[in-house]
């Protein structure tokens, strides 16, 4: 799951053979110089006032760098210039915004060479435009507009996200889904019906109705996105700024009252040292990687495939409490097999075996070829012309499809009670044996169709559904989690029951419509819960929409993919439960960092006091003994610049998060975070104070 | 080994009478039909209500729970205030003549607060008229307000609307304040309190000289004192004085008296919520914190100065009342800092470095039980800090009580943090910058800052004790400590509200497996390190500066 987005080139490479070139992927070794430029270009006040907290550390830089200039600017009378302590702590200042611009930048350039990436994919284009009258006229890519219709051919690049509405082709969409197996698109088809501007059309023309304005197409939305162009900040984390940025004042205010309070004790500290009191005790390490946590979030769902529209939707996945899953395709291998014939009211399983043949002839869904497949396996062979049959198909409503033949038989095969209901109709009997069967196969968790021709009820077949490998276990984990699932399938309560049960969900609806959808997502609002939920028909476009996460398909209609609030990329349905661990993981990191930043205030102040107020008797409370007073608080500055790398590769990639209860997590990640956060830093300082003494710095 | 037992006996005193207590104020707060008191009760208030044009019924708005608390106390302030500045003749047998204002002001402030600092001598100053009709009037009226507003915080965590102010002032007075104070009153009658109008006694002494000796309505303002964690004294030597605290007994009940409100207040919370353990586990921090005090001053002030110890064996001595001793005078000043009464029965300033720090460290939680109502929504203000710090770690937006804690309840609980640094640290620092001149330290070094530090931590926190060498009857002392007054009780209210408000419009969800737990030992043991952290860290320098620089020096 971890393709990063391959890239299929507008234009072939061409020219002699030796200077063809490929793109490369996204370039990784390019991040860590940009970054660098980044962290530099960073620095500029207007930019640093969005970050309270780093901008309070920037504003001491300022006065620390001035100081070092002239040590006498605030105080005329000060004793002997000190100089070189003076430059010391402001490097350490100043290393600490940088790397905490660092932290950033490389969050934001891992978005960026994935946008660059898909930027490439967006060269201009012609297009074959359609008027009104049927003319066709060519215009640049960047003039269509919203409802346009065009035509595309082998070859050609789709100049934009569009509908189709005539054709048949196949497209590559490995552009955005690094998936490189064609998708076939043609008209009228729910799922096959879009088609997105940047991918390549393989074979065949298709005509399209545009369907996005330039730039607002779903590769620009992509771009934006993992950008971050469009990156807000998610309430949690405003919640969080605000919380540090009140932190940041109080601390702020203890600092600038004390050379009075000093004062009084004719021990007035230097202003450097204040600043570097203040510095060490605001949380400048939550601060300093507060947004590369919330970007790399961002970018950890890209990873996955997964495109969201915004950060509020992947946090939002972390409160989810319910998921509503369709069975097919997440929770059971999409395709049900036919396994068995089961024959009732004195036919033999030849006899069954036949008209399912020629129930199924004209079905094309891997169900109906199975069955087709089961049945000539079986010697069946079709009992009538193909070509003077028409086919039935499958609807919502009628639940049954099948075969007519001129003189008048009616193959059907379909839901058990339909069948009934069909038979009743024709004025046949139901042989009870029908019920025995239906029962039989839903018991083992199968999906049952009658078959029957015309008046007469020849027997059941056994689909079988294939629970996937693992799917048990990960339900096992969501519910320790305590998240819970409902299945949806339009299955009968028997079948759905026993796979229920089989999966390990913890509630099902069976023969559920799409109205059901939306209704047991809001019955599960009104309870206050959080709700996430998969789709791609344009039936689910309200769902997506009404659910708190939801995740459409890529291989799913334009709608679907506007009311949802993700999509991903691979179209696997299962991946939801990741996004979910992925939104966790994302609030995790930010908590345990804030507990760490703020559990590291502790030790800073037994470095820092003793040092500061070396002349009123506080020599006790320097319990880390370090070597002296400058020495002291310098290695709490280079500490507390130096936690910032430190722990860029944990914001980057996020805690990892242990599928445990709320108890055993809180526990513990505050032994690893609180207790780790209140000892690292008496070991650090000690440690840095050892190597400045060492190497004489001071 | 006595005063150990009998501090031990006081606080278990204290623990298992809370509940009974919590009953009665769940019944009270949350208008459940207790025919017994109705009966009685009832038809009074209803005709109280209606004459001044009150339905009663619920706030659909901070501002409508705030306008009338601020209303009715500037009102009740104003009346105080002309008292004060009058001091007419009537029941005034020594014809004292009004307050210089802004010593007027300032007393009239510090006791509408709750917190009655007292840079008077009131035995020397004020009139029965003005003991009664300010001071014992302002008492009643500032504690029923504190417990008006903690019960409609309450109400709004637990996801009720937040009430109607002029029905929980009235309740608070005619079910709780009113009936208890009597009561506790005719205790310390029994027990030899004065309880008349006469005036001062002349006697004289045994070496001849003639003294006049203070008495008045002390019984009864001796229980509200205590009961609303007010702590004003009657006489200037307050609870020291035999008048005010006459035995043994009344010396512990008088602090049984003053934790009795604001534990029961927290019980009451939990049947609120209908979650006993959770109260029960808050009730055990805020015991756990007070024992932990309590420990290190009775400690401290056993063991003594270690510079004197070879001429002088006891303990600290300097400024106790010799029939306490230095063990149960140092569990007093923990209680009484700890639960914002401010009520002494020896000098704080003469107490060990070590009480000091105790006693600053409890002005600046101001949740080891706290102030009468306020104490608790604090707590529960920390507690809701916790969970958002925290229970980001177990994956989800934090809950607390069954409600998403998001930006809102984070800014209002915020700006209760804020409040401290700036009515505390600020003008302590003006202070001490002030010079001599101004500032009236008595003390050079550590334990000058400490009295500065403690004069606003007192003010801000609503406490009202003070490292009384301060020469603090200044006009520079009075304002400044009015603004501090003023600050730490208004603005936290209407933030608490706030809170409480929002909080309770927000959809009460259900717990899961995945939700924290915040009744647990583990989350409890969170939120007392998240206090300490986040109450205590701001203030660690000048703790450093103050009582810790003086007690490394005694030490060492």
């Amino acid at each position: 799951m971890t393709t990063t987005t391959r890239v299929m080139f507008p234009r072939m490479p061409r020219g002699p053979r030796q200077e063809r070139r490929y793109l490369e992927r996204p370039r990784q070794q390019g991040l860590v110089q940009r970054a660098v430029v980044e962290s530099f270009r960073k620095l500029d006040p207007r930019q640093a006032v969005a970050n309270p907290v780093m901008f309070v550390v920037w504003c001491g830089t300022a006065l620390c760098l001035l100081l070092t200039v002239e040590p006498r600017l605030l105080d005329a009378q000060a004793g002997a210039p000190e100089r070189g302590f003076n430059a010391l702590i402001s490097l350490t200042l100043l290393a600490t915004l940088l790397f905490a611009n660092f932290a950033e930048a490389l969050a934001e350039g891992r978005g960026k060479a994935q946008a660059d990436a898909l930027r490439r994919t967006q060269a201009r284009t012609q297009a074959r435009r359609q008027g009104a009258d049927g003319s066709i006229e060519l215009v640049d890519s960047s003039d269509l507009r919203r409802g346009d219709l065009v035509l595309i051919q082998a070859g050609d690049v789709i100049p934009a996200d569009g509908e189709v509405i005539a054709g048949v082709a196949s497209v590559d969409e490995s552009a955005i889904t690094g998936e490189s197996a064609p998708v076939l698109k043609e008209a009228g088809s729910d799922v096959a019906g879009s088609v997105t501007g940047g991918t390549r059309i393989l074979s065949d023309q298709l005509t399209l109705r545009i369907t996005a304005d330039p730039g607002k197409g779903f590769i620009d939305r992509m771009i934006a996105l993992v950008e971050g162009a469009e990156r807000s900040k998610t309430p949690n984390e405003i919640a969080l700024t605000v919380l540090l940025a009140v932190l940041t004042q109080v601390f702020l205010i203890a600092v600038a009252t004390l050379p009075p309070v000093a004062g009084f004790l004719q021990d007035a500290p230097s202003v450097v040292t204040l600043v570097a009191l203040l510095v060490a005790l605001i949380p400048t390490t939550i601060g300093g990687l507060l947004s590369a946590i919330g970007i790399a979030g961002m970018d950890r769902v890209a990873q996955f495939n997964v495109i969201a529209t915004s950060g509020r939707a992947v946090e939002a996945c972390g409160d989810v409490n319910t998921l509503v899953l369709d069975k097919t395709g997440t929770i059971t291998l999409g395709n049900r097999l036919a396994e068995e014939f089961l024959p009732v009211g004195g036919h033999s399983v030849a006899e069954l075996a036949e008209v399912a043949l020629g129930a199924s002839c004209f079905d094309q869904t891997p169900e109906g070829r199975s069955i087709v497949r089961l049945a000539e396996k079986l010697g069946a062979v079709l009992p009538f012309a193909a070509e003077s049959a028409s086919g039935i198909d499958f609807s919502a409503r009628t639940r049954m499809s099948g075969s007519d033949i001129p003189d008048g038989s009616e193959f059907r095969k379909g839901a058990v009670d339909a069948i009934k209901g069909f038979v009743r109709s024709r004025g046949g009997e139901v042989p009870e044996a029908l019920d025995q069967c239906f029962e039989r196969v839903s018991r083992l968790g199968g999906t049952p169709l009658a078959v029957c021709r015309g008046a007469d009820v020849f027997g059941v077949i056994y689909l079988k559904d294939i629970i996937k490998p693992g799917i048990r276990e990960r339900f096992e984990q969501l519910r320790r989690m305590g998240i819970r699932t409902v299945m949806l399938t339009g299955d009968n309560p028997i079948t759905a029951g026993v796979i229920a049960r089989e999966a390990g969900v913890d509630d099902f609806i069976a023969e559920a419509t799409p109205e059901d959808k939306i209704a047991v997502i809001q019955q599960e609002q009104k309870l206050g819960k959080l709700v996430a939920m998969t789709g791609d028909g344009s039936n689910d476009a309200p769902a997506l929409a009404q659910a708190n996460v939801g995740v459409a398909m890529n291989s799913g209609t334009q709608a679907a993919k506007e009311a949802a609030n993700m999509v991903d990329l691979d179209s696997d349905p299962t991946k939801l439960i990741d996004i979910v661990t992925i939104g966790k993981q994302l609030l995790i990191t930010r908590g345990a960092l804030t507990t760490f930043s703020i559990a590291n205030d502790i030790a800073k102040y037994f470095a820092i006091l003793p040092a500061l107020f070396a002349g009123v008797g506080l020599e006790a409370l320097n319990v880390m003994k370090l070597a002296s007073p400058q020495s002291a608080i310098l290695s709490a500055m280079v500490f507390n610049a130096l936690i910032i790398p430190a722990l860029v590769p944990l914001a980057l990639k996020g805690v990892k998060f242990r599928p445990l209860s709320a108890e055993q997590l809180l526990r513990r990640n505050l032994l690893v975070y609180g207790a780790g956060g209140v000892v690292a830093p008496f070991l650090g300082i000690k440690l840095i104070d050892l190597a400045i003494g060492a190497l004489r710095l001071i | 080994m006595l005063p150990w037992l009998l501090a031990a006996l006081t606080l278990a005193a204290a623990a298992l009478t809370a509940p009974a207590l919590g009953s009665h104020l769940y019944d009270v707060f949350d208008d459940r039909p207790n025919p017994a008191w109705d009966r009685w009760i009832t038809p009074f208030e209803t005709t109280l209500l209606r004459w001044i044009g009150e339905t009663g019924r619920s706030a659909e708005s901070v501002a409508s729970y705030l306008q009338p608390l601020l209303l009715s106390n500037l009102l009740c302030g104003a009346v105080a205030l002309a008292l004060l500045l009058a001091q007419p003749g009537w029941l005034n047998t020594r014809g004292f003549t009004g307050l210089r204002w802004d010593l007027a002001l300032h007393t009239t402030i510090s006791f509408l607060t709750n917190t009655d600092q007292q840079h008077l001598i009131p035995e020397q100053s004020l009139g029965n008229l003005a003991q009664l009709g300010a001071m014992q009037f302002l008492m009643f009226v500032s504690a029923a307000s504190g417990l008006a507003v903690g019960f409609a915080v309450i109400r709004g965590f637990s996801g009720r609307p937040i009430g109607n102010f002029y029905r929980d002032l009235l309740r608070s007075l005619t079910r709780v304040l009113i009936p208890a104070s009597v009561l506790l009153a005719l205790f310390f009658l029994v027990s030899g309190v004065p309880m008349t109008l006469a005036p001062p006694l002349q006697i004289t002494t045994l070496e001849g000289a003639s003294q006049w000796l203070p008495r008045g309505p002390i019984a009864l303002f001796e229980a509200i004192k205590q009961l609303g964690e007010n702590g004003g004294g009657f006489l200037s030597a307050n609870s020291a004085h035999p008048y005010e605290n006459p035995t043994l007994l009344t010396n512990l009940v008088s602090t049984w008296a003053m934790l009795i409100i604001p534990a029961a207040t927290l019980d009451a919370f939990g049947r609120f919520i209908g979650n006993r353990r959770q109260s029960n586990q808050l009730l055990a921090l805020v015991f756990g914190l007070l024992l932990l005090g309590v420990t290190v001053a009775m400690a401290a002030e056993q063991a003594g100065n270690p510079l004197l110890t070879s001429w002088v064996s006891g303990g600290n001595l300097q400024g106790k009342e010799l029939r306490f001793g230095p063990a149960l005078t140092g569990f007093w000043s923990v209680v009484t800092t700890g639960t914002m009464t401010g009520a002494v029965n020896g000098s704080i300033d003469a107490a060990m470095p070590l009480t000091i720090l105790t006693a600053l460290f409890n002005l600046f939680l101001q949740v080891v039980f706290g102030g009468q109502g306020t104490g608790a929504a604090y707590l529960l203000v920390f507690a809701l800090l916790a969970v958002f710090l925290t229970g980001l770690m177990v994956g989800r937006t934090p809950e607390f009580l069954g409600r998403k804690v998001e930006k809102a309840q984070v800014v209002w609980a915020s700006l209760i943090l804020l409040i401290h640094p700036l009515f505390v640290l600020i003008p302590a620092a003006l202070t001490l910058a002030a010079g001599a001149g101004v500032n009236g330290i008595t003390n050079p070094g550590s334990h000058g800052i400490s009295q500065v530090v403690y004069e606003y931590a007192s003010a801000a926190a609503n406490n009202g004790s003070g490292l009384e060498g301060l020469i603090d009857g200044t006009r520079w002392w009075n304002l400044t400590t009015s603004l501090s007054l003023l600050g730490g009780r208004y603005l936290p209210i209407a933030a608490l509200l706030a809170l409480a408000e929002g909080f309770r419009r927000k959809p009460a969800l259900e717990p899961s497996p995945g939700t924290l737990r915040t009744d647990t030992a583990l989350f409890t043991g969170v939120t007392a390190v998240v206090l300490v952290i986040l109450g205590a860290l701001t203030f660690f320098p000048v703790l450093a500066l103050g009582p810790i620089a003086e007690a490394l020096t005694l030490a060492s």
